[in-house]
């Protein structure tokens, strides 16, 4: 064994990019549970983001646009699931089961001409001054801007649940949908934008596989990572900042695991490859037991279908 | 045809007349129609899309006589037999199921159709109906690995393992030997990455290799998402694994090994017409031409070009072979005495690395 071959210096800063994708998938599916919808369809929207903003990225040259385009595909399929679930109240489970099925099969169609095509490369973005400091320079500051933008995302989220009056009126609908009909806030309305929210964010988390990771496009090439973002929901308890530490742990343990591989640790690699769902579980029974229990509340009106005459 | 009583008899009549003619009943009326079973996506750049490629040079070379179909991205696993069954009711007469994880559910499917042919690749089970076929991968590595020794400023050398089978350690064996020989110093590194595609997952284990210090990665896994890491990382070089992976030319991706099943298929597809198909299992190389190694870049100089081009030659005439003694095991103990070959039965069981790899084979 040579644990001294892995740099911290570099873990830590190829932590922060592998956390990124499930993190902005993760961050818009907290805004729709916590309006009080239960989207299983991340999975479909991520890879449908994927391709659009692959597709986007190579029409236009440019991988910043190819963002834009990625977080449009992701919110247009999403405002599918909308229309199915908040005015014909499908069962939402199913709808998103189904929609990451529709998501997975219309990327793989849409992709065909782009097998082996080259993505455009993303600028990197060298804070000057702060990306010379040593040790902190390569972690925090010489990352792409998407990186950038999913932590601010995180700190946005926050505010706006817990700052702002519109996020309020949000965890309202949230956490019992009746009530704020009653006072007169439009519950559909509002899931129809979180939903949106939604999409637009596991879209970007797609297209930064696609983009920035990969990079280039592949079909399945999200491989799950849509299933890992619900699960990270659950794991932050339905809170920003918990999520981003949810994130990191995951994105961390994921690229921790192959160094040690590589740096030929003395630990089984079916050992490593589950701690990440092993902590989840032991996290959820730490702040589901006594004292914490309430602080696990789901949204009281999650995965509940909603109409106005009820 | 509408099928009611009168042409139904009318047919049976017909059949049994052409029976008592001695004229074979099956050909001419219709195309044989030949089925593939894939385990990833056909637009993977890597495993399946050489297995379709070869699907798609017999259908050029056959024309309208036969008549293929396949399903892509089939699970391992239980799913498979209900896919494979559905082939057959549809009417397929010979099915290749194209990953080692369809082994039983073939056996399975095939035990039930003792009409329809079956053919599996990578596996070991066969039955009248059920051949197998297989290409020797380890001679590409043989290759590859030479070139990977030579090549490498800082001595590690990085495999990206799929899952710890047979196949997968003669490659890495293989490739070890070979780079060894022309490079005393050197050393692998090994990470299983336990799928056979997922590219998020190799770009990761790529970039870990690279930030130890690798700057030679052989993968197993059949992504280009390696190649795009180390193109990124720059001055690190790789090989195409399964397809060509040209868009990496000619940095880094260095050369290639390049799995050919046209010709195999087209072989079996003509025995199927012809009455003459039996079970075998067969196992082609460099040789048989079943193992394409693919263009040497211009970025490798001119003498190691040469010089792997040269024991390419030497495998694919059998004058030698990648496991060729003297060898040891892992822990030290002998394995091949000098100038003793290793067997196909001993290849195909494979389970230990050879003396000078670190690192254990999971369990």
């Amino acid at each position: 064994m040579d644990l001294t071959s892995i740099s911290p210096v570099l873990l830590l800063a190829s932590l922060m990019v592998a956390a990124t994708p499930i993190l902005l998938a993760a961050l818009g599916e907290l805004v729709v549970e916590r309006a009080g919808v239960l989207n299983l369809g991340v999975e479909g929207m991520m890879i449908t983001g994927a391709i659009a903003g692959f597709a986007t990225a190579v029409a236009t040259g440019s991988a910043l646009l190819g963002f834009v385009g990625a977080a449009a595909g992701g919110a247009a399929l999403s405002l599918l699931f909308a229309v199915l679930v908040l005015w014909l109240r499908s069962n939402q489970v199913a709808t998103g089961l189904a929609l990451t099925l529709f998501g997975l099969g219309l990327a793989s169609l849409a992709g065909q001409p782009y097998n082996g095509v080259r993505a455009p490369p993303m600028p990197e973005l060298d804070i000057p001054l702060l990306s010379g400091i040593p040790v902190l320079g390569p972690i925090l500051f010489r990352h792409d801007p998407v990186v950038y933008l999913a932590l601010a995302l995180v700190g946005g989220v926050w505010w706006f649940l817990h700052r702002a009056r519109a996020g309020l009126v949000l965890r309202a609908v949230g956490e019992n949908h009746d009530a704020a009909h009653a006072l007169g806030y439009k519950v559909l309305r509002l899931r129809l934008l979180a939903i949106a929210f939604g999409g637009a964010c596991a879209g970007l988390g797609g297209a930064y596989l696609s983009l920035v990771r990969v990079p280039q496009w592949t079909e399945g090439i999200t491989a799950g990572a849509g299933w890992i973002a619900l699960a990270i929901v659950v794991f932050a308890s339905w809170r920003p900042l918990r999520l981003l530490l949810g994130a990191w742990l995951f994105g961390g343990i994921s690229v921790l695991q192959l160094n040690l591989q590589a740096a030929n640790a003395p630990i089984p690699v079916e050992v490593l490859s589950m701690t990440p769902y092993l902590v989840t579980i032991l996290v959820l029974v730490l702040i589901s037991s006594g004292r914490g229990r309430a602080r696990l509340a789901a949204p009281g009106s999650l995965g509940q279908p909603f109409h106005a005459s009820r | 045809m509408k099928l009611n009583r009168r042409t139904l008899l009318a047919s049976g009549a017909t059949a049994a007349t052409l029976a008592v003619l001695g004229v074979p009943v099956r050909a001419q009326d219709a195309p044989l129609k030949v089925g593939f079973i894939y385990v990833g996506p056909v637009g993977d750049g890597g495993w399946t899309f050489q297995h379709d490629q070869g699907r798609l040079a017999a259908q050029e070379h056959f024309g309208d006589a036969i008549e293929t179909i396949f399903q892509e991205s089939v699970p391992e696993g239980a799913d498979a037999e209900r896919a494979i069954t559905q082939m057959v009711l549809s009417g397929c007469q010979l099915i290749f199921t194209t990953s080692f994880g369809f082994m039983d559910p073939t056996a399975n499917v095939a035990a039930q159709f003792p009409d329809v042919k079956f053919e599996h690749a990578t596996g070991y089970k066969t039955a009248p109906n059920l051949a197998t076929y297989d290409a020797r991968f380890y001679e590409g590595r043989a290759v590859i690995g030479t070139i990977a020794g030579r090549m490498t400023q800082t001595n590690k050398i990085g495999y990206i393992g799929s899952f710890p089978i047979p196949e997968v350690i003669q490659g890495i064996n293989s490739s070890f030997i070979h780079a060894r020989k022309v490079n005393p110093d050197v050393e692998m590194v090994v990470i299983w990455a336990y799928t056979w595609f997922d590219p998020a997952k190799e770009a990761d284990a790529a970039k870990a290799m690279i930030e130890q210090g690798v700057d030679v990665i052989l993968q197993h896994t059949d992504s280009t998402a390696p190649q795009a890491a180390a193109q990124e990382a720059g001055n690190v070089f790789t090989f195409g694994q399964a397809s060509d992976m040209a868009a990496f030319k000619p940095t880094p991706r260095i050369s290639s090994i390049i799995d050919n099943w046209g010709p195999y298929y087209i072989q079996r597809i003509q025995a199927a017409l012809d009455g003459t198909w039996e079970s075998q299992s067969f196992w082609g190389g460099i040789g048989e031409g079943e193992v394409l190694i693919g263009e040497i870049t211009e970025a490798v100089p001119a003498e190691v070009k040469a010089e792997a081009e040269a024991l390419a030659a030497a495998i694919g005439d059998k004058s030698y072979h990648p496991f060729t003694g003297p060898l040891n095991r892992q822990d030290g103990t002998p394995w091949l005495a000098e100038g003793q070959v290793a067997t196909d039965e001993e290849l195909k069981g494979l389970n230990f690395y050879v003396e000078g790899i670190t690192g254990e084979i999971p369990a």
